[in-house]
């Protein structure tokens, strides 16, 4: 059985402990899209304002578990200042280290894997406890959920 | 009576099992239980004797096998008292019998405007296909609140039930633990006159049922709650109500004829049992009624209400209010079942945690969105007990409960 230690490291719990980028955004003119892990029950909401082709701002609300908290936190971090496509990206390469490669309008792309993931990497430990991968992921589908509504540039 | 816990877990295989050098501490059977070696040892005698399909053919290993199957629903229909085994309907789940008494009962009876009554502790079994009748039908529901302690609140009962059609509750919540008042609530129902729908799927795994006693139409359970199989439910109603309600699937086994210009249903129970039955899992259901009724079902009721009161003791000395247990303090009403807050730890976080000790408990909503929204949370951890626990689980439940902080401590 794989060790907690490989689930909760210290850059997760501290995200955790406390996140970035919370609150809302008045919406609109930001995009607001609504997360549900149906296994658990968490919620996530992503606010996200996008000027022409970047993210401006994004802010994270709702409640989650360590992993689905923490993920949405770095997530935050690593997009905001990004272009739409640069957010695709990372989101593909995210993705893909969870091992999800789901999205038949959106696949895998040759220069994905040199998407720096950062911080984001610490979340690697996830994909060995199978259950978990959808609260690490539920943040970015929220994001994608976002970025599909028609306001939002991209 | 005493109850030997030793010798009753020792009965069930899994339960031997180890994992990473330590025993498995199983928590989870209000989720689904374990199952005994008798009900396994009658499934597979079954299918390596006499399995053959039933109520088609004249051969003696179809005599036999449907005689084995009839068997098995005389078994379950005794098990909850019920006045003949024809009441007794072969089901998936839980689940399916109470879909199929939204949809056959309900589109019977219920029409725009009409009123139903359910409860806050419904798990979603109870909820959906009411929902989706009131999308299509235009019903409205009802809901009786809880009080703070997780019981229902019957203050304004009369009043809920005032003009309503049907009353749906269940006998045991999934999530807190909470016993209703199952024969009150009957007879209030029937005062109002409204039709009495028990969920008893937390129940009648726990306690001894008595359908007549309850003054119950329908009532819904599944087997591998019981120590039966997965693939097996039962609804139990009373005869005159399963001859009056349409049929639920259409098929083979639930018709008295079929002509080119339509059909005639055949007699309950057959009538709700289109297709080829879960044969072999009805001769499961049957053993583990059996392996209850052999245990008493007081016995059983008995030594849960210990290890209930042992639980919430236990916990309380040594978490104190790092820990908030949902539900009723009263072991009277309540069963073994406990759904808790602990520190601030969310509770996948918990169970992850507890899992590293082979404590498996449930993490999530429990199928009760509405509930957990009234408790103020998105999910809570859930340790629920059975026959095959003893006071060494819940022991081994706060061992592992006193390493979750050392992990999360700001
Ligand atoms: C109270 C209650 N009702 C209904 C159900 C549904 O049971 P099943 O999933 O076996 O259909 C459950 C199962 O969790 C339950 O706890």
């Amino acid at each position: 059985m794989p060790g907690l230690d490989d689930l909760y490291r210290e850059i997760i719990l501290d995200h955790y402990r406390s996140p970035r980028n919370r609150g809302e955004l008045p919406s609109p003119p930001a995009a607001h899209a609504v997360g549900h892990n149906p296994l658990c029950g968490d919620e996530i909401e992503v606010f996200l304002q996008v000027d022409g082709d970047v993210v401006r701002d994004i802010k994270v609300a709702g409640q989650g578990c360590s992993i689905s908290q923490s993920s949405a936190s770095m997530m935050s971090q690593a997009v905001k200042g990004k272009s739409v496509d640069e957010v695709r990206a990372l989101t593909r390469r995210f993705k893909g280290m969870m091992s999800i490669d789901e999205n038949p309008d959106d696949p895998a792309r040759p220069g994905d894997a040199d998407v720096k993931l950062g911080d984001l990497e610490a979340l690697q430990g996830v994909v060995k406890f199978p259950v978990r991968i959808k609260c690490a992921t539920l943040s970015w589908n929220t994001l994608l959920d976002a970025l599909r509504q028609p306001d939002t540039a991209g | 009576m005493t109850f030997d816990v030793a010798a009753v877990r020792a009965q069930f295989p899994v339960l031997a099992r180890t994992m990473n050098g330590r025993p498995l501490v199983y928590l989870d059977s209000a989720n689904t239980s374990q199952k005994p070696s008798v009900v396994l040892d009658a499934m597979h005698r079954f299918a390596s004797t006499s399995y053959a399909p039933i109520n088609r053919s004249a051969y003696q290993l179809a005599v036999e096998a449907t005689d084995a199957f009839e068997g098995a629903r005389a078994a379950v229909a005794r098990f909850v008292n019920a006045r003949r085994p024809s009441e007794i309907a072969f089901v998936k789940n839980a689940t399916e019998a109470l879909n199929l008494v939204a949809h056959t009962w309900g589109r019977a009876n219920l029409h725009e405007g009409d009123v139903i009554v359910l409860t806050h502790l419904e798990h979603h079994a109870n909820i959906v296909p009411w929902h989706m009748l009131a999308a299509e039908r235009g019903i409205t529901i009802r809901w009786v609140p809880l009080t703070a302690d997780g019981q229902l609140d019957l203050t304004d009962l009369d009043h809920l039930l005032d003009g309503a059609k049907l009353f749906g509750f269940s006998a045991m919540s999934n999530v807190l633990g909470t016993i209703t008042p199952v024969d009150e609530l009957c007879r209030r129902a029937h005062d109002a006159g409204a039709l009495a729908v028990v969920d008893a799927c937390q129940y009648a795994p726990h306690q001894p049922t008595d359908v007549q006693a309850w003054g119950a139409d329908f009532t819904a359970f599944s087997a591998h709650k019981m120590c039966g199989p997965s693939g097996i439910g039962a609804l139990w109603g009373r005869q005159e109500l399963l001859e009056a309600i349409p049929p639920f699937l259409g098929g083979g086994n639930m018709i008295a004829d079929v002509r080119l210009d339509g059909f005639t249903p055949a007699p309950p129970p057959a009538k709700f049992e289109a297709g080829t039955p879960p044969i072999i899992e009805a001769i499961g259901f049957g053993a583990a009624v059996e392996f209850l009724e052999g245990l008493g079902m007081d016995a059983v009721r008995a030594h849960e209400e210990r290890l209930a009161r042992y639980t919430l003791d236990t916990l309380a000395r040594r978490f104190g209010d790092d820990i908030r247990i949902h539900g009723p303090v009263d072991v009277k009403r309540r069963g073994a079942t406990f759904s808790f807050a602990f520190r601030d730890v969310h509770p996948h976080d918990l169970s992850q945690v507890l899992d590293q000790h082979n404590v498996c408990v449930r993490a999530g909503h429990h199928c009760a969105k509405p509930l957990m929204k009234l408790l103020g949370v998105s999910a809570t951890a859930r340790a629920s007990c059975y026959v095959y626990n003893d006071t060494s689980d819940v022991d081994a439940l706060a061992d592992a409960l006193d390493g979750v902080s050392d992990i999360f401590a700001p």
